[in-house]
């Protein structure tokens, strides 16, 4: 490392619209031959600034300079002119061509020759230590296989600066070691390397120099040896974090959920999940810890009735003992049903025989709530569809990964897409809006949620706003099994926490959560215990409050079938 | 056999509307647009191409001899001018102000069918006796083509327009395949953000695709005019059809233009055979119709039964893009 200098930003601003500045006059300098980490939170304007360093984006005030010389990088093209490449965080691929077409596509001063262009990339795989098959298409790769491609591809056109946006954020941790190596073959070679990123751990093993930005601002510039995790974390969020979350002991836990031995083949009939079985309880917080892709997403679906299992049980606890039954779970022949079969008594004891009574008799006697269950129900939820589900009375919700995609409909108001959930009641003609838009409204004065009305289309608001009101009205139902897959992706370090906050009171509710999650510290310090998937299989059951985060790393990369045909 | 023989080459003259449209169209697929307009934009090339014709004779002295060369060029260069308007308005629409394809496209095949008939309605006067010269010269073949026997008629008794498409055919199927505008286009298509990210003008491929498309659409009109229908204008509403069949014909193809060309004269001998074979019924004959749209189907189930890869349009088909998107 020298201290030439490869890239200045002076003063550099970008906004998008009126409202959302994403960076802000910032100035620094990256030297030659090191490797720069560029941190912050979510939405602080790394990802922005780099690539405006890549031409995607332009900015509106500031000036580049490359190597000593102003630089106007007005598209990807200017970038590869200055030897600069970028390596995005959603790969930036053709599916459906080879390695050794990806990665030629786009040069003009070469003749097309796709023979010699994969001698080439064999070359350069050679020299810095990549495992690549330039023949291979895109739609055969693996994540690794496809980041390969992208960093061959910019070295490729010469690229002297590399930048990588959260390049581990899809990789096994002996991949993030392959990486590794390979970054730092580039760096003896003279490359300068940015990366992305917001893990620490990574900060600290990799980099020479760590840039922080904040809110679209720059903070600041240290070494990594001369400084530690906590003082990256505090320039990085601006205040002391309070990196615990509220915790509390689980009370009255009671099986609730109990998954025995679920197996899944998708349709490309890859065995997605692999005879699952765990127990997610009352009252507490059960986290699913996993490499994304391992089964999670499928696990839930499966647990909402969003796809068919082909083995195995899903069984739930209706805590309904001692508790009258209601016309809003059952109808009126499912209780005559049930009491024939002798599941209620009277408040007196007495068991309950409805035979000659008038249908109206029993429903006066369900409404004063003198038909009470004598146990909980017990049923089994397997190949129900998800309005099955909740026509049995089971009150499970679902908090999907995909907010917009599957959670919430981005053209409808709040009003409306509390109404996704509550459509069938009332009028089958007409609709009701008084009641979802007072649930509308009491979401966002609760959860605080930052909107023009409750009439705002849900794609015009922020993603931690979008969460929330999905988050809000799936609790609105006080579910018994409260399942939720990344909910805090995407979110800023304020919103993650009203929505770990949310999650925690309702296992103080007495519901089961089910906590998908992708940050292990995170999933360490909310829930009461975690099940580690992986390739899916179940390959752990820990407890959170004694887990530590080796165990649950490793227990992430066991038995995963990736690795061992990368190995 | 002579039936059969001059069937064949009925359907061939058919097909080869049919292969125009469908070559259009797949350039333009290519670049990640849908053009429902290509009927339209058919219409609107044959229009071109016929007042092409008509400035051409009216320039000639009474009973001259038509230049074959200076007839096709003046004709060509004008069907696939006017195609190229409605291809421009789409292009504009759904590249710069990035409209709804769908919509837009069916906006311009409206649009085109009007336009074409205003057109004809001023080249229409004499009509019968320039296009009756004119398609001679379409249709011109070689020479000894009749001396071939069965060979000759099926292969070499067509006119130029025939020959000028299959060879656009095998082109378009070299370029894509073995160039790198080819790579480039198909990238565009594919994944936009990915060609723009790798320095490719995604504006420019998009807007080249679209209005050479057009120009080939627009050929297709004018050779549907000048000989597949012996050199008479109708109305637009039967080329519409033809546009719409090429459309379906894309999809048979599964986007390569070398399976287009068997693919046409497939659909150009379903388009014939209710008119070829003899003695069926009013009924039989518009099941004939139905085929090529079945056959389409079929290969649609196929393809995604199979989910082949290497059959599936552009992944970026019908989609906007933009590069500020977030």
């Amino acid at each position: 490392m020298n201290n030439e200098i490869a890239v200045r930003f002076d003063g550099i601003t970008k906004a998008f619209g009126s409202k959302v500045v994403a960076n802000k006059d910032v100035t620094f300098d990256i030297y030659k031959g090191e490797i720069l980490s560029l941190l912050g939170e979510n939405g602080s304007g790394k990802t922005t600034l780099m690539n405006m360093l890549a031409g995607i984006y332009y900015p509106d005030k500031g000036k580049i300079f490359i190597n000593g010389e102003e630089a106007v990088i007005t598209s990807p093209h200017d970038a590869f002119r200055y030897k600069i490449g970028m390596i995005h965080q959603h790969f930036k691929l053709v599916d459906v061509f080879s390695a050794a077409q990806n990665i030629v596509l786009g040069i003009k001063d070469e003749k097309y020759n796709i023979k010699k262009a994969s001698a080439r990339i064999g070359e350069i795989a050679k020299k810095y230590g990549f495992i690549i098959d330039p023949n291979k298409k895109i739609h055969e790769m693996s994540v690794s296989e496809k980041q390969t491609v992208e960093i061959i591809k910019v070295l490729y056109r010469g690229a002297d600066i590399l930048v990588l946006d959260e390049p581990t954020a899809v990789l096994t941790p002996q991949e993030i070691e392959k990486l590794f190596v390979i970054l730092r073959n580039m760096r003896r070679d003279g490359k300068t390397i940015i990366i992305i990123t917001h893990k620490l751990n990574e900060v600290m093993e990799i980099s020479d120099r760590v840039a922080i930005l904040r809110k679209g601002e720059y903070v600041g510039t240290v070494e990594t040896s001369r400084t530690s995790e906590k003082a990256l974390t505090e320039m990085m969020v601006g205040q002391k974090i309070e990196l615990n979350i509220d915790r509390s002991e689980p009370k009255n836990s009671e099986d609730r959920l109990i998954i025995k031995n679920i197996t899944y083949k998708n349709r490309e009939g890859v065995l997605v999940l692999d005879d699952v079985s765990f127990t997610a309880r009352s009252g507490e917080i059960l986290g699913v810890a996993g490499i994304s892709g391992s089964g999670q997403k499928e696990l839930l679906e499966t647990i909402a009735g969003l796809i068919k299992p082909d083995g195995g049980d899903i069984i739930f606890h209706n805590p309904k003992k001692d508790k009258p039954v209601t016309l809003f779970h059952k109808t009126l022949k499912q209780v005559k049903e049930l009491a024939v079969k002798g599941c209620f008594h009277y408040p007196d004891g007495s068991p309950v025989n409805l035979s000659g009574i008038s249908d109206k008799q029993i429903k006066r006697l369900i409404d004063e709530e003198k038909i009470i269950f004598n146990e909980d129900e017990i049923m089994d939820l397997r190949n129900k569809t998800p309005l099955q589900i909740r026509e049995l009375g089971v009150r499970l919700s679902f908090v999907p990964e995909d907010r917009l995609g599957m959670g919430l409909v981005g053209n409808m108001d709040i009003v409306d897409n509390m109404m996704l959930r509550s459509y069938r009641k009332g009028n089958p003609i007409f609709v009701d809006r008084k009641k979802p838009s007072d649930l509308a409204d009491k979401i966002i004065s609760e959860l605080q949620v930052v909107t023009p009305s409750s009439h705002t289309p849900i794609r015009r608001l922020s993603g931690g706003n979008v969460q929330k009101v999905l988050v809000g009205r799936e609790i609105s139902y006080a579910p018994k099994v409260l399942m939720a897959a990344y909910p805090v992706r995407g979110l800023d370090i304020n919103s993650s926490y009203a929505i770990y906050n949310l999650l925690t009171k309702q296992k103080e509710n007495g519901a089961a959560v089910i906590f998908v999650g992708e940050d292990l510290d995170v999933l360490l310090s909310l829930c009461d215990r975690i099940i580690v998937i992986s390739g899916g299989q179940i390959t752990g059951v820990l407890d959170g409050r004694t887990a530590n985060k080796e165990e649950v790393g490793l227990l992430m990369t066991k038995h995963s079938k990736e690795v061992e045909t990368n190995d | 056999m002579g039936d059969y023989i001059v069937h064949i080459v009925t359907a061939i003259g058919v097909g080869i509307v049919f292969l125009y449209g469908c070559l259009g169209e797949i350039l333009t697929e290519k670049s990640g647009h849908l053009n429902l307009g290509i009927p339209g934009i058919m219409c609107m090339g044959a229009a071109g191409g016929c007042y092409g014709v008509s400035v051409y004779m009216g320039t000639l002295s009474n009973n001259a001899e038509p230049s074959w060369f200076l007839l096709l060029f003046i004709s060509i260069i004008l069907a696939a001018l006017f195609a190229c308007i409605g291809g421009l308005i789409y292009a504009f629409l759904t590249v710069s102000l990035r409209c709804n394809q769908n919509v837009t496209g069916l906006a311009i095949t409206t649009f085109g069918s009007g336009f074409a008939e205003y057109v004809m309605s001023m080249v229409k006067s004499n009509e019968g006796t320039e296009f009756a010269i004119a398609k001679l010269k379409f249709k011109a073949s070689l020479p000894f083509a009749g001396n071939l026997g069965w060979f000759g008629q099926i292969f070499l008794s067509h006119g130029f327009l025939v020959y000028f498409a299959i060879v656009l055919a095998i082109l378009m199927w070299f370029t894509l395949k073995k160039t790198r505008i080819g790579l480039n286009l198909c990238a565009v298509g594919e994944n936009p953000a990915t060609a723009d990210a790798a320095g490719i003008n995604v504006t420019a491929y998009k807007y080249v695709a679209i209005l050479v498309g057009s120009a080939i659409v627009g050929v297709g009109g004018l050779f549907y005019v000048m000989d597949s229908n012996n050199g008479s204008w109708e109305n637009a509403s039967t080329l519409l059809a033809y546009g719409w069949l090429a459309i379906a014909l894309v999809i048979f193809a599964v986007w390569k233009p070398n399976f287009a060309i068997l693919g046409s004269i497939l659909f150009g001998i379903f388009y014939i055979a209710p008119n070829a074979i003899k003695g069926i019924d009013l009924a039989t004959m518009k099941i004939f119709k139905i085929f090529p749209y079945l056959i389409t189907v079929i290969v649609l189930i196929f393809t995604s039964v199979f989910d082949s890869k290497n059959a599936q349009p552009p992944a970026g088909l019908g989609l906007t893009y933009f590069r500020e998107d977030r």
